[in-house]
């Protein structure tokens, strides 16, 4: 590998980990880890890529990166409906997690939208307030 | 500029990775591997003819097809014909008096075969079950057959332990679990009779959470199982089971299954170290209450979530002594050992003498990762899936992760 490749890599690096802490703060990356770690790595694994057949990804996923009130409303009521993620179908179903509080539920989506990019934005825990409200 | 670079980076290294798509297995000294079929994709249960033809049920179809036939017309030891045939998804597969039988999550389909052990028309099979439990969770339906004219089906129960909610924190179990009914357990089927669903069938065992491995035992003429053990004993109940209990517990379990037996799923699991039926916490275990006192006990449990796929009992004479009546377990491995890392991706082998563990499980054939133990399963480059054996006293291993195939042969010493 030449310098120029080692350069440009180091630079993508620096790039990325700027990226991911963007608009995250350590302290709610730090709460939204642990909660991740608690709460879903068991299915969705510690990478975030899922389990063959049964459990999708969390990685490169439009579910996580986009829509943000789809995304806590798959946490507040879960999901049971047969859905494709980076072109494989799963069907088994996720229980709700209604039982955690608005900040935890921020918290842990703020850390999934921010660890397995497309990077995007944060989630505040009104914003789940919100959605708590609308729909139960 | 440097995306130019950066995609070169990458091209090298995921030409690096696909270059290395076999691996090396491990086997007890005198065993030899060879990889026989690669890249079909989700190859799940396996089946081999009296002349050698390999047949593989997949769950993702290829070409539009669910079932291939691989043939060694030129009889050089390596599979130079290919038939595509079967327009649906699954998992069974068995050959059996003249048919080849094959399932979707649905139902059960059989083939009627020629004397040259031709397919006498692959796009016709006659459908003998259907309208069969698939909520997707633990859906698909392994078979087997035994040698009185029954296919005997898995039907998986769609819960993990039949709580109201299911898989939900603190969601109670129900009493009784309804889903028994229609699921968690083993159905009997006529094997000649086409269009049977619930009601022509018989539930011939029950409590039985997701049975993937079954074969019948001919040695005893009985039916045996590998089931799938619950989750989420320390996700829901941390102050029961710690961490690492959770990654052991609960059993996976072998069974040797009489007619009309309950294997006490929801209401018990196995615990495999103090070797008794605990109630589950959702049904107001403590770790330690047993329950279900009519249930029957395995004949042998295995670390927890291994997930324990196929079950062959050894019927040739190819291998040495100690194999003849012992049976193969393909454990796909688990996926909720973590924090743990993963563990199972290997073929054990139980040693029985009439129908009795004579020893524990030793594993038989490792290396399907590619690369030790793996923390996520995803990692894992081949997952063993499906057994069966061949007309010499070889055995198969199939693989759903990369759809490879091996054959594994004994050389002598
Ligand atoms: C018991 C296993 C399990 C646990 C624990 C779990 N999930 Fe899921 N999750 C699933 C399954 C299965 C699906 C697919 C559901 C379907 O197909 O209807 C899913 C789907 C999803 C999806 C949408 C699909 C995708 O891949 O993007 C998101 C987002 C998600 N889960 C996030 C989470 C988060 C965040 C947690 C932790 C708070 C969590 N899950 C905990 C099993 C689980």
């Amino acid at each position: 590998m030449t310098s120029l490749h080692i350069a440009v890599l180091t630079g993508f690096f620096l790039l990325s980990s700027s990226v991911s802490s963007q608009g995250l703060n350590s302290a709610t990356a730090k709460r939204g880890r642990i909660l991740y770690e608690k709460h879903c790595a068991s299915c969705h694994q510690l990478d975030g890529n899922g389990v063959p057949r049964l459990i999708p990804p969390l990685t490169g996923t439009d579910f996580v990166s986009g829509d943000k009130s789809r995304l806590i409303r798959i946490l507040l009521e879960g999901l049971n409906e047969r859905i494709v993620v980076q072109e494989e179908e799963y069907y088994s179903p996720m229980a709700s997690f209604k039982h955690l509080t608005d900040q935890q539920i921020a918290d842990v989506l703020s850390y999934i939208r921010a660890s397995f990019g497309p990077k995007a934005s944060v989630v505040k825990a009104p914003e789940v307030g919100a959605q708590r409200k609308k729909f139960q | 500029m440097r995306s130019i670079v950066l995609l070169a980076v990458c091209f090298l290294f995921t030409t690096l990775i696909s270059a290395q798509t076999s691996v090396t297995l491990q086997l007890p000294e005198g065993f030899g591997a060879k990889q026989v079929a690669a890249d079909w994709g989700r190859v799940r249960h396996i089946a081999v003819n009296q002349n050698g033809d390999l047949y593989m049920k997949l769950d993702r179809l290829k070409q539009g097809y669910g079932i291939v036939r691989l043939r060694d017309k030129d009889r050089d030891g390596l599979y130079d014909d290919t038939l595509l045939f079967g327009d649906y998804t699954g998992t069974g597969i068995a050959l059996g008096n003249g048919f080849l039988y094959a399932s979707s999550n649905k139902a059960v389909f059989r083939y009627a075969l020629d004397k040259d052990m031709d397919l006498v028309d692959p796009t016709k099979p006659e459908r003998i079950v259907h309208g069969l439990i698939d909520k997707g969770q633990h859906g698909s339906k392994s078979i087997t057959l035994d040698n009185q004219g029954y296919v005997y089906v898995n039907i998986g129960a769609p819960s993990n332990v039949c709580q109201v909610k299911d898989r939900m924190l603190g969601s109670p179990g129900m009493m009784p679990c309804p889903l028994l009914d229609s699921a968690g357990g083993i159905w009997r089927f006529r094997t000649d009779k086409t269009d049977q669903s619930y009601r022509e069938g018989m539930r011939y065992a029950t409590g039985l959470r997701n049975v993937v491995g079954l074969d019948w035992n001919p040695f005893v003429n009985d039916l045996f199982v590998t089931v799938h053990g619950r989750d989420m004993l320390h996700q829901h109940y941390p102050e029961i089971y710690d961490a690492k209990l959770g990654a052991e517990m609960p059993a996976e379990t072998f069974y040797r299954i009489p007619k009309g037996a309950d294997g006490g799923w929801p209401y018990v699991y196995w615990d495999h170290l103090q070797k008794k039926k605990i109630l589950s916490p959702e049904y107001g275990g403590d770790g330690k209450k047993q329950g279900a006192p009519g249930a029957i006990e395995p004949l042998m449990g295995f670390p927890g979530h291994l997930a324990p796929n196929a079950l062959l009992f050894y019927r040739g004479d190819r291998f040495p002594k100690k194999y003849r009546e012992g049976a193969f377990v393909a454990f796909h491995g688990s996926w909720n050992r973590s924090p743990e890392v993963q563990e199972g991706f290997y073929v054990v082998f139980i040693p029985l003498k009439d129908g009795k563990p004579v020893g524990d499980w030793e594993v038989f054939a490792d290396g399907f990762t590619g690369k030790g133990k793996v923390a996520n399963p995803r990692d894992a480059m081949h997952r063993p899936c499906g057994l069966a054996m061949g007309p010499d006293g070889s055995i198969y291993v199939s693989d759903d992760a990369k759809g490879m195939v091996w054959k594994i042969d004994y050389k002598g010493k």
